[in-house]
């Protein structure tokens, strides 16, 4: 067991994973000798070699366009677009092809390929370094969208994501990469890849969220516990697909629903969150859902980054103007 | 001061000219009468599964066709050139390549008749599907015969795109990894003059789309796309660089597209059919019908039954792929995830039939 940041467990996933499958190969722009620019595959190329850890020429289509072909054709690629910001023009390739080629050719080529990018605001990068625009990613039928928001988190979600059989966007919220250390027991133990975790336990009302605002709605529902309203907090961690199941045994019993997500909040997965309650659990509502979101503005640049990022006030707000709705 | 620092030849290979009448020297294997009599009879059945695709399209009774008449050569040039264990990463239009990899027309009808099931080939199991968002089969490539040269299988990945296709980003980064990286793939142009409305020239200002390989450094040459010897020798050159080890070739094949881009367009808003009828003197079945007829001692009757087999045989499969049921509405969420994901088990329940 060793207490490793969220991005050495994401590491340590990768490394288990190219020593366990030799089908695994990593690439992207400076994943090899510099080791990402986040670190998250230093080391690796020394260990498995320039065959299977390997730079890229600055090409996005093409990195996940190749890991489309090398996956058709039994490999496991393991791919890395540097920033979310960026992998625009990969995504071309995950509608037309990754997340279909299943589909299409009734089973006879698969992809089981894993496209990993930083995502997410607060750490006062440059312009285009910020956004969160996972919700186009989820909205892709046949593709699994993943984001850890701890490192034991990160370690099993990224292997399961690895030894998954369809392609997974795998997003790696970079404002907490190095926000805490956990145990993380490198035993090569993946976590399923359809359940959300239950984080803390209330009877109040629900808090939903992922990625890195994990941090402010722990933080938000320790304060309200200071107020007498207990929180339940859960981190959905598989946007595509989504744990429904999870969601409405909560809001069943609590009655209240808070979302919390740190994208725009017009047709943000908060959107289908708060369609699903309404659809299958609107009997148990106390009070009208609420969504804590960016706004539907462009992503400041950093000086008003903060204003932008929804943190642990504005959470206990939407609780508290939940709780008195009557 | 100033220093030159590079220059570049591109060549073009071609065999036969128009008439049929060789330029020079033919390649060994052009020696062959079973071999070019095999290169013959897969253009004449490409063309034939072409004419009834089109006749099934105009009565109603299959989807939008993209015909690839008079390009017949490139595809049946660039597959015979093939191994089994290679794998074709073909566009919308190389049906000829297709079927001559062993894609049947059932397969092929049912595809354009839509059906999913007709990309689950039964002969070539590795190649790709059909790829309609222009360029982005490169991408693939590339990754296939990185696959391929991690596995040391020495096996090439061959792309087939348009003219059109070259102006993608997704092509030009593609061919970069595979100079880059040497990697065993062979890109191949069919170059048929036109993307729906655009001509060539509108589409780059290089002289020649082959040269488009040299920024990339590796190397790109033009065939003639309508001479089958010259096609097929051009990629058996590229495919044997590619198996020792040598990397990548870029192959523009120069033809031209006869008929309409797909059956939903109509080419005379913006071609003259002055144009399309100089081009058919130089379409290549004719001419290789020539050269077999004076070379080969190919016979009226042997044209005679070749004609009539691949015709009856396009009627046969015309006849299965009507006659094959559509599949359950709920097989569209069977090959969604490998499992289906709880959550769309109540969506797939609604479309089942019982
Ligand atoms: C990325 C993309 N843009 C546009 C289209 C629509 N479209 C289909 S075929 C085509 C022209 C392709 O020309 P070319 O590459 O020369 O191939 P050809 O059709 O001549 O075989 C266009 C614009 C498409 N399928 N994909
Ligand atoms: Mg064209």
């Amino acid at each position: 067991m060793a207490e490793l940041t969220l991005v050495e467990a994401v590491r340590a996933a990768l490394g288990r994973a190219l020593e366990e499958d030799p089908k695994v190969i990593l690439f992207g722009e400076d994943v090899g000798i510099d080791g990402g620019v986040f670190r998250a595959t230093d080391g690796l190329v020394q260990r498995y070699g320039f065959d299977r850890v390997r730079d890229t020429p600055l090409s996005e289509a093409l990195i996940a366009g190749m890991a489309v072909g090398a996956a058709a054709h039994g490999m496991r690629p393991v791919a890395e677009v540097q920033f979310m910001g960026f992998i625009y023009p990969a995504i071309d390739q995950l509608v037309n092809h990754a997340s279909r080629l299943r589909t299409r050719t009734r089973g006879r080529l698969t992809c089981p390929m894993v496209l990993r990018a930083p995502y997410g605001g607060g750490i006062h990068a440059p312009e285009h370094h910020s956004e969160s625009t996972e919700s186009m990613l989820a909205h892709i039928p046949g593709l699994r969208v993943v984001v850890p928001s701890s490192p034991a988190r990160a370690y099993g979600l990224l292997l399961a994501a690895i030894r998954d059989p369809d392609p997974v966007v795998f997003l790696e919220p970079k404002r907490i990469y190095r926000a805490l250390r956990e145990d993380v027991n490198d035993d090569g133990t993946a976590l399923p890849l359809d359940q959300a975790f239950l984080l803390r336990e209330g009877s109040d009302v629900t808090l939903v969220t992922w990625g890195a605002m994990v941090v402010e709605t722990l933080e938000a529902a320790s304060a309200l516990a200071g107020r007498g309203i207990q929180a339940e907090v859960i981190d959905l961690a598989t946007l595509k697909p989504l744990d429904t199941a999870t969601i409405l045994a909560s809001v069943a019993k609590t009655g209240r629903c808070v979302i919390v997500h740190e994208a725009a909040m017009t047709a943000g997965l908060g959107a289908e969150v708060a369609a699903q309650i309404a659809e299958r659990g609107l009997t148990s509502l106390l009070a009208p859902v609420r969504r804590v979101a960016g706004y539907d503005t462009v992503m400041p640049l950093p000086r008003l980054e903060g204003r932008y990022m929804p943190g642990a006030g504005r959470i206990v707000l939407a609780v508290e103007d939940a709780m008195a709705f009557a | 001061m100033r220093k030159h620092m590079a220059s570049f030849e591109i060549d073009c290979t071609a065999y036969l000219n128009a008439d049929g009448a060789p330029l020079g020297d033919l390649p060994d294997f052009a020696g062959d009468t079973e071999t070019v009599v095999a290169l013959y009879r897969a253009m004449v059945r490409t063309r034939a599964f072409d004419t009834k695709a089109i006749a099934l399209q105009r009565t109603g009774r299959l989807g939008t066709y993209a015909s690839c008449l008079g390009q017949e050569a490139i595809g049946v040039g660039a597959a015979s050139a093939m191994e089994p264990g290679d794998v074709l990463l073909p566009s919308f239009r190389e049906h000829a390549a297709q079927l001559r990899r062993g894609v049947t027309p059932v397969e092929s009808l049912l595809y354009w008749g839509g059906d999913e099931r007709g990309s689950d080939f039964a002969g070539p199991r590795n190649d790709f599907p059909v790829c309609i968002p222009v360029a982005s089969q490169f991408p693939h490539a590339a990754g296939v015969a990185l696959a391929m040269s991690l596995n040391r299988e020495k096996a090439v990945a061959v792309a087939i795109g348009g003219d059109g296709s070259t102006s993608k980003g997704e092509f030009y980064e593609a061919l970069n990894l595979v100079g880059l990286w040497t990697l065993p793939a062979v890109f191949v142009i069919n170059n048929n003059q036109w993307a729906i409305s655009v001509r060539r020239r509108e589409q780059s200002a290089a002289k020649t789309l082959a040269q488009k390989a040299i920024a990339a450094g590796m190397p790109g040459e033009q065939a003639d796309g309508n001479d089958v010897i010259a096609v097929r020798d051009a990629v058996s050159r590229a495919l044997a660089r590619a198996r020792e080890g040598a990397g990548g070739t870029l192959i523009e094949c120069l033809s031209y597209r006869l008929g309409d881009h797909t059956t939903a367009d109509d080419a005379r808003r913006y071609r003259e059919d002055e144009e399309v009828k100089a081009h058919w003197k130089e379409e290549p079945i004719a001419r290789l019908r020539a050269w077999l007829v004076a070379e080969h001692g190919w016979s009226k009757t042997d044209e005679e039954s070749l004609l009539r087999g691949a015709a009856d045989e396009m009627d046969a499969a015309a006849e299965a792929y009507l006659a094959t049921e559509p599949e359950q509405a709920a097989s569209m969420f069977d090959h969604l995830y490998e499992t289906l994901p709880g959550d769309l088990t109540t969506q797939r329940a609604e479309v089942s039939d019982g």
